[in-house]
């Protein structure tokens, strides 16, 4: 099959050249925040720094790092690069952490975010012949604006869903032929049981989806290709740093293409921030390096990935991550353990069940519990109660040796877990710390 | 000659098995017996109804889980040691009963013991020897 790139001399540069653009735009770049930014310019003297200082990507690691709580200090607009009549947009976080969080865009950061999902949708084969379905949320929310705009510069026909309102999704879906969907893993997923429920599925025309912004494991990713008969792929990023789109799966789906002509990307020890070389797991930070309105520097993500630079047989130079294996700030400590819910979903599925799921944490007696409510399955259910009881202590003993704590095990009726068409609610805290 | 029970399970939370007798009532299923088994977590309603392809289908309408499952009904006298002479029959033939319930009939004030064991053909034989009649599902209706 020919290869497709959207922007092949920019995907496919050799490295030496690629750090040669990133020395040149990030020293631009450091100066334009040094100049433009108070805040991230106190920061750089805090820690005596001039724009000199930093003459190339080996400098990177001198400059201070940006936190979710710098964003919060500087809301609305202290981290602002340009007047705001320069500005043509906002986006916002959705919320599931903390306070909400402001990103600015010029024109030109808007086509560049635009561009790197184009890059995306052209990775999992999409053309100007191909209908895709956007069905993140529009609004404030990154998902839906960003595939729009990159469907737009593919050239494909894009149907601007939003989220919700499955009906007129599936509607859209068959009478308009859709061939890529957008949304995230938990609606893909819901959306395959809508229409094996409708009976439908020959009526579907899809052949790739993009599912991304919420944690999702390799057997989810299946359960989706077999339910929408389609290959999955996942797209990653930040409303911080502009939007999904930020890396992206190639063919080989394995691991995300970081676009690194724009964003350079570092994986840093959470505790010391000290820079981790690539193959070792940390937290992945983002400098921006053409961005203009909203450039944070050394953002730290609090995802937890790996990085690699091995060559990709697609063709693309650009290092890949790994899909986040949790963030560190939505980590669960429960008895003092650290717990990711993409391990006890991973537990699940491998187990047979459904990725229908809810993680429970409570404190009782000064003792923390945590207890996993699942929805019961036709092939799980028998009139036999020793033996649902018995597939009950298996799922307990599969989940004591993953997570190395007891977790309480809870069959619950089918669909009584509620679906959110966003994100879906994982875990619920009780504990009052 | 067995009888096909179906089962539903009941999470355990309040109402869960009104729920499911309602909407069973609503639609007319009847009922001919039925138990409820119960663990700390979640119940399984057990029941034998007079019409099965109707009761599946408000089942599945309602999004329940259910199942359909061979068991085995034997008519005996409503008189002491009913029971037992079939439980030894059972037990000599080394056959594990999963579980039984019973409902008095109300022709010649007999009653009916609905049975679950792993090996349908083997029981069957084994209470045929000993003489033991089992019921069918249109004598059950009789019952």
């Amino acid at each position: 099959m020919e290869k497709n790139y959207y922007q092949k001399e920019l995907e496919t540069m050799e490295r030496e050249q690629l750090l040669a653009l990133q020395n040149e735009r990030l020293v631009a770049q450091v100066k334009h925040v040094y100049e433009h930014v108070p805040y991230y310019r106190r920061l750089m003297e805090e820690k005596g720094l001039v724009p000199a200082d930093i003459a190339s990507v080996d400098d990177l690691h001198k400059l201070p790092f940006l936190t979710k709580d710098d964003l919060r200090e500087a809301y609305p607009d202290g981290l602002l690069a340009v007047p705001k009549g320069d500005c043509v947009r906002i986006q916002s976080t959705s919320g599931t952490t903390g306070r909400r969080v402001i990103s600015y865009y010029t024109q030109h950061d808007v086509d560049l975010w635009d561009e790197c999902c184009a890059r995306a949708i052209i990775a999992v084969g999409g053309t100007n012949e191909d209908v895709v379905q956007v069905s993140y949320g529009y609004g404030l929310f990154t998902g839906g604006p960003g595939l729009n705009g990159g469907s737009h510069k593919v050239g494909s026909l894009t149907l601007p869903m939003s989220s919700g309102n499955t009906d007129r999704q599936l509607q859209f879906m068959t009478d308009l032929g859709a061939t890529i969907l957008c949304c995230t893993p938990s609606y893909a997923a819901y959306l395959g049981e809508s229409i094996a429920d409708r009976g439908i599925k020959d009526q579907i025309k899809l052949k790739a989806g993009i599912f991304g912004a919420e944690a999702w494991s390799e057997e989810m990713r299946r359960d989706i290709e077999k339910a929408l008969g389609i290959k999955a792929y996942d797209i990653y990023g930040l409303t911080e740093i502009s939007g999904p789109g930020v890396s992206f799966e190639c063919e080989e789906q394995a691991g995300m293409h970081i676009n690194e002509d724009h964003f350079i990307p570092e994986i840093i020890d959470p505790e010391t921030g000290e820079v981790l070389p690539y193959g070792e797991k940390g937290e992945l930070v983002f400098t921006c390096i053409t961005k203009e309105a909203f450039p944070l520097l050394r953002y730290r993500t609090r995802d937890i990935t790996i990085l690699t630079d091995e060559p990709c047989s697609c063709g693309r130079t650009h290092v890949r991550m790994k899909r986040p294996m949790g963030r560190s700030d939505d980590m669960l400590i429960v008895k003092g353990v650290n717990v990711f819910p993409s391990q006890i979903e991973a537990v699940l599925l491998n187990e047979g069940l459904s990725a229908n799921y809810q993680i429970v944490v409570d404190r009782v007696n000064n003792s923390d519990t945590i207890d996993v409510m699942v929805e019961m399955t036709p092939e799980l259910f028998s009139d036999v109660a020793g033996s649902i009881t018995a597939k009950e202590k298996s799922i307990v003993n599969a989940l004591k040796s993953m997570l190395g704590i007891y977790a309480g095990v809870h069959l619950v009726e089918p669909r009584s877990i509620v679906r959110s068409e966003g994100k879906a609610v994982r875990v619920i805290d009780k504990r009052k710390i | 000659m067995t009888i096909q029970q179906i089962s539903v399970f009941l999470e355990n939370k309040p109402g869960t098995f009104r729920n499911v007798a309602a909407e069973l009532s609503k639609n007319g299923v009847n009922m001919r017996a039925m138990s409820v088994a119960d663990t700390a977590d979640f119940g399984i309603l057990r029941m034998i109804v007079d019409d099965n392809e109707k009761t599946k289908k408000v089942l599945a309408d309602g999004g329940y889980i259910y199942k359909e499952t061979e068991v085995l009904a034997v008519e005996v006298g409503d008189t002491p040691g009913s029971l037992m002479r079939i439980l030894e029959t059972l037990g000599e033939a080394a056959i594990n009963l999963e579980y039984m319930y019973a409902f008095t009939t109300k022709k010649n004030d007999g009653a009916c013991l609905i049975f679950r064991v792993d090996d349908v053909a083997k029981t069957t034989q084994v209470l045929s020897d000993a003489g033991i009649k089992l019921a069918s599902a249109e004598e059950l209706k009789e019952l």
